[in-house]
């Protein structure tokens, strides 16, 4: 890694591991969803990021994950335990909802996973022997690690930090393993990507799963955040929300879901002293981003680069044609 | 019945996401408020003492400027050769800024609106019908056919055919594509107004009216094939109909959850919709 | 049963391969042989089944009836991605590297799914070992000042390139090349024909070429094959089917 980008994150760390201490209740207890929508929408970029599909049913995961963590609490089980249960769950649901990616395309492949998602949110209301319907759950209690008293918001924060930055690694050791060649190859041609003897159906099951699990570790780690959750906290809305997260970061950059998940997460609180507008700045300044950004935010650097290349080359072309200029108007003097 | 009526004020909606689907590849999450936004203009303009009719008439010139022009020029032609991502998502920022501009802008509360049709009620075999169910009913069926009319029949219909269904042999064929693009965009803005006419005197002009209304023409849409225009139709009415016969024989409650059942099943087993053509993996 | 001793098995055997669309017989009773290391050219006017005898080569569409063998196994019903493992490599008419990947990550990924286990990559290093092999290709390819380039910022003639060396990555036995020059600067194409018998020579593997260039197919290809309306009409070396009265007759005559 360059020496650049690693004191920026050292940096980056740093700033992460001192905010909570001069933030009040209010604003460690920001930070922390934002912290946990990286990690949902992590999972959310390598599967429409880096293996180029369609998903809008993040949000269902994320439900499972959440309502898999509240149950097992309430039936005074661990959370240690509930939260990698939920994230299995989710696993092997995004198996199963990988396979129609592999018969149908694009759009109908995101339709596919909005219907997903409204059946996983049709039951989280009906069944309320099981998720407490629309009425939810409710006292849904902290962690218990050690002596640590995860009650305390700031604690829980470091918690959630911590589980972030394992996620975060891991994801990029699979990114920079052959499989990150792999999904990029499915994304940008998966035909040829065949033929050169990639696995494409399964590295498409697989982007389904791990996207799906990571949401499923970001749900559980929500539910004991806030601590009450019902289900219109994982609508088709949601999803929507966490798609234009990926969107807006970044998709295919690593880092894009920090920034997008700051977007969705973060610039509507700092918004409101706009008050009543609030939210139309918001709605604008999406629709302004994308038009001015279509590929997200991280895609600046490379908009540089591109933009310093293309002056290169015509400041080269005119140097060229001033100098046949000058070769032609000698040449004429001396003939 | 009036499930007919609501339902043919999704078809309309649902029409114009076909079309729009299938002219520019564009999904327009801000379907639903642009049904909204057309409610707020006629009531501005009414509220400058302008007739109703020259409300109606300057709204759809404002529509068309704004959800046809202006839409496809700021929004979707800048996005268009960078997928569906970006405009899928400007277009969601779209919904939240307008839903939010109006709200903020000019009322949270909802406000009355002029009906069209005189209020008479009549009493048929035991069911009790409006006027404004059947004149909403006609009224967004002639609407309906009239647009397909036009597409199939004419000639600058035909060429938005043409460049719905293949857009660089329409451009060889030497067709003025952006222009047939911005009809479709047009035909969508009017369509839009149309159903901010019929279902605003029920349903009250409020800033929030276009998500439901988006929502359930949308999977509409998808229901009855997402790249045949006739599915819009027949998934507005189905919905539409399914709804009320859930309300009055389950529960009211379950009335917007009817929408999303029929999608899931239609998903599960025909994604491409009841009336759609299977769209091959293109090699 | 052979009666010539030092007769070798032929790495690719097609035996009658028919392929109708509705009517149409792109395809009809195509039979040949390419022996191990040959380079085998394909020729004839458009539309003379070529691409389409290609496509069921590759399991990209299935063939109505006919066979064909790969080192003597039957290999007719299989699809790109096992035939891909089983030592087959193509190239496609229509440029198809990953454009958003670097020349050298694109050569890599052309290869690194050829052996092993899905599992056992995600612990494997980010080149799977084949750096080195993508260096030497590159090198061969004379394209080491752009290595670390993304495919897509560069020229046609350069991306072809990539693309003709991502198909010799796992050193397959076999390798259709689908019009390997076409839209190619003419100054380029004595390039490719001199990289393709360098790989040839030191790979060993076969070739099978599709091409319109008949300088290039003349220069390149040990033997040729000439195919007019779906049916084969000559197979011989170079000279022969130059000297073939019928072939001169179905490229200038219909």
């Amino acid at each position: 890694m360059k020496l650049k980008t690693l004191l920026i994150c050292i940096a980056v760390l740093v700033v992460l591991i001192l905010t909570p201490f001069y933030l009040k209740t209010y604003g460690v207890h920001l930070l922390t969803t934002w912290l946990i929508f990286i990690i949902a929408t992590m999972g959310l970029n390598l599967t429409i990021g880096y293996a180029g599909q369609k998903s809008l049913g993040q949000a269902a995961f994320f439900g499972i994950g959440a309502y898999t963590v509240a149950i097992f609490l309430k039936l005074g089980l661990s959370f240690w335990i509930g939260l990698p249960v939920g994230a299995l769950i989710c696993f092997f649901a995004g198996v199963l909802l990988g396979f129609p990616a592999l018969r149908v395309q694009t759009i109908y492949l995101a339709f596919a996973t909005l219907g997903f998602n409204t059946a996983v949110w049709l039951i989280m209301r009906n069944e309320e022997w099981l998720t407490g319907g629309t009425f939810g759950m409710n006292n849904v209690p902290r962690p218990t690690l050690l002596d640590f008293n995860l009650d305390n918001n700031r604690n829980y924060y470091f918690i959630v930090l911590a589980v972030t930055l394992v996620m975060g690694l891991l994801l990029w050791g699979l990114i920079k393993s052959p499989w990150g060649k792999s999904f990029t190859a499915l994304r940008d041609n998966p035909i040829r990507a065949e033929s050169l003897g990639i696995h494409v159906r399964n590295y498409t099951l697989m982007s389904f799963a791990i996207g799906a699990g990571y949401a499923g570790i970001a749900g559980g780690l929500y539910a004991s955040l806030v601590q009450f959750i019902d289900p219109s906290l994982f609508t088709v809305g949601s999803s929507i929300m966490m798609y234009l997260m990926v969107v807006v970061g970044g998709p295919g950059y690593f880092l894009g879901p920090l920034l997008g998940s700051a977007v969705g997460v973060v610039l509507p609180e700092w918004l409101r002293f706009a008050q009543a507008w609030y939210l139309f700045i918001f709605g604008t300044a999406v629709i302004l981003l994308m038009i001015w950004l279509p590929d997200g935010l991280l895609s600046i650097p490379e908009r540089i680069r591109a933009r310093k290349l293309a002056k290169e080359a015509s400041d080269a072309r005119a140097r060229d044609a001033k100098r046949m200029q000058e070769q032609t108007t000698n040449g004429e003097a001396t003939a | 019945m009036s499930g007919l009526a609501t339902g043919s004020i999704y078809a309309l909606a649902a029409l114009g996401f076909t079309l729009l689907w299938q002219a520019s590849g564009t999904i327009n999450f801000a379907q639903g408020e642009f049904v909204m936004l057309p409610a707020f203009v006629m009531i501005i303009f009414m509220q400058m003492d302008i007739s109703f009719i020259g409300s109606v008439a300057l709204t759809c010139i404002v529509a068309v400027i704004v959800l046809g022009w202006l839409f496809k020029r700021g929004l979707v032609d800048p996005l268009f050769k960078y997928g569906m991502m970006p405009i899928v998502v400007a277009t969601i920022g779209l919904s939240i800024a307008m839903r939010n501009g109006v709200r903020a802008g000019y009322s949270a509360q909802p406000l009355n609106f002029p009906s069209i049709f005189p209020a008479d009620l009549y009493h048929i075999a035991g069911v009790t019908i409006s006027n404004s169910d059947i004149g909403t009913f006609v009224m967004a069926l002639v609407l309906v056919l009239l647009t397909q009319t036009f597409i199939t029949k004419t000639v600058t219909g035909r060429a938005m055919q043409a460049v719905a269904q293949n857009t660089e042999s329409a451009a060889v064929l030497g067709i003025n594509v952006p222009r047939m693009i911005f009809y479709t965009f047009a035909i969508n803005a009017l369509l839009a107004v149309a159903a901010a006419l019929l279902v605003t005197p029920t349903y009250l002009a409020k800033f929030d009216m276009g998500e439901s209304l988006g929502n359930k023409a949308f999977f509409a849409a998808i229901i009855g094939g997402f790249n045949n225009s006739n599915g819009a139709l027949l998934g507005g009415l189905l919905v539409g109909v399914c709804e009320n016969l859930a309300a009055a024989y389950i529960s009211p409650a379950y009335k917007d959850a009817v929408a999303l059942i029929i999608f899931m099943v239609v998903i599960l087993f025909k994604p491409q919709g009841l009336l759609g053509r299977r769209e091959e993996r293109k090699v | 049963m052979s009666t010539h001793l030092n007769q070798r098995q032929p790495v690719l055997r097609v035996e009658n391969l028919c392929k109708s669309y509705g009517a149409i017989q792109a395809v009809g009773g195509v039979s040949f042989e390419v022996m191990p290391g040959e380079i085998f050219g394909v020729i004839g006017p458009n539309g003379s089944g070529k691409t389409t005898l290609f496509n069921s080569m590759l399991g990209q569409i299935t063939p109505n009836s006919g066979r064909i063998e790969l080192n003597g196994q039957d290999v007719t019903r299989l699809g790109p991605l096992e035939l891909n493992h089983l030592g087959v490599g193509r190239t496609f008419q229509t440029l198809q590297v990953f454009g958003k990947m670097s020349v050298r990550d694109n050569l890599i990924v052309a290869a690194q799914e050829h052996h092993g286990s899905m599992l056992s990559r995600i612990f494997a290093p980010t080149d799977s070992g084949l750096g080195d092999k993508a260096d030497q290709l590159i090198n061969l390819f004379n394209m080491g000042h752009v290595a670390h380039k993304k495919a897509g910022e560069l020229s046609y003639g350069q991306q072809k390139l990539v693309d003709i060396a991502m198909a010799f990555m796992s050193e397959p036995a076999l390798v259709l090349l689908d019009e390997p020059c076409a839209g190619v600067n003419p100054s380029l194409v004595g390039g490719i024909s001199k990289l393709l018998k360098e790989l040839n020579h030191k790979q060993g593997g076969s070739f099978v070429v599709i091409e319109h260039n008949m300088d290039f197919v003349m220069d390149l290809c040990h033997r040729i094959m000439v195919m007019v309306e779906g049916r084969v009409l000559a197979i011989g070396t170079p000279g022969e089917i130059r000297a073939n009265k019928e072939v001169l007759e179905a490229y200038l005559g219909s």
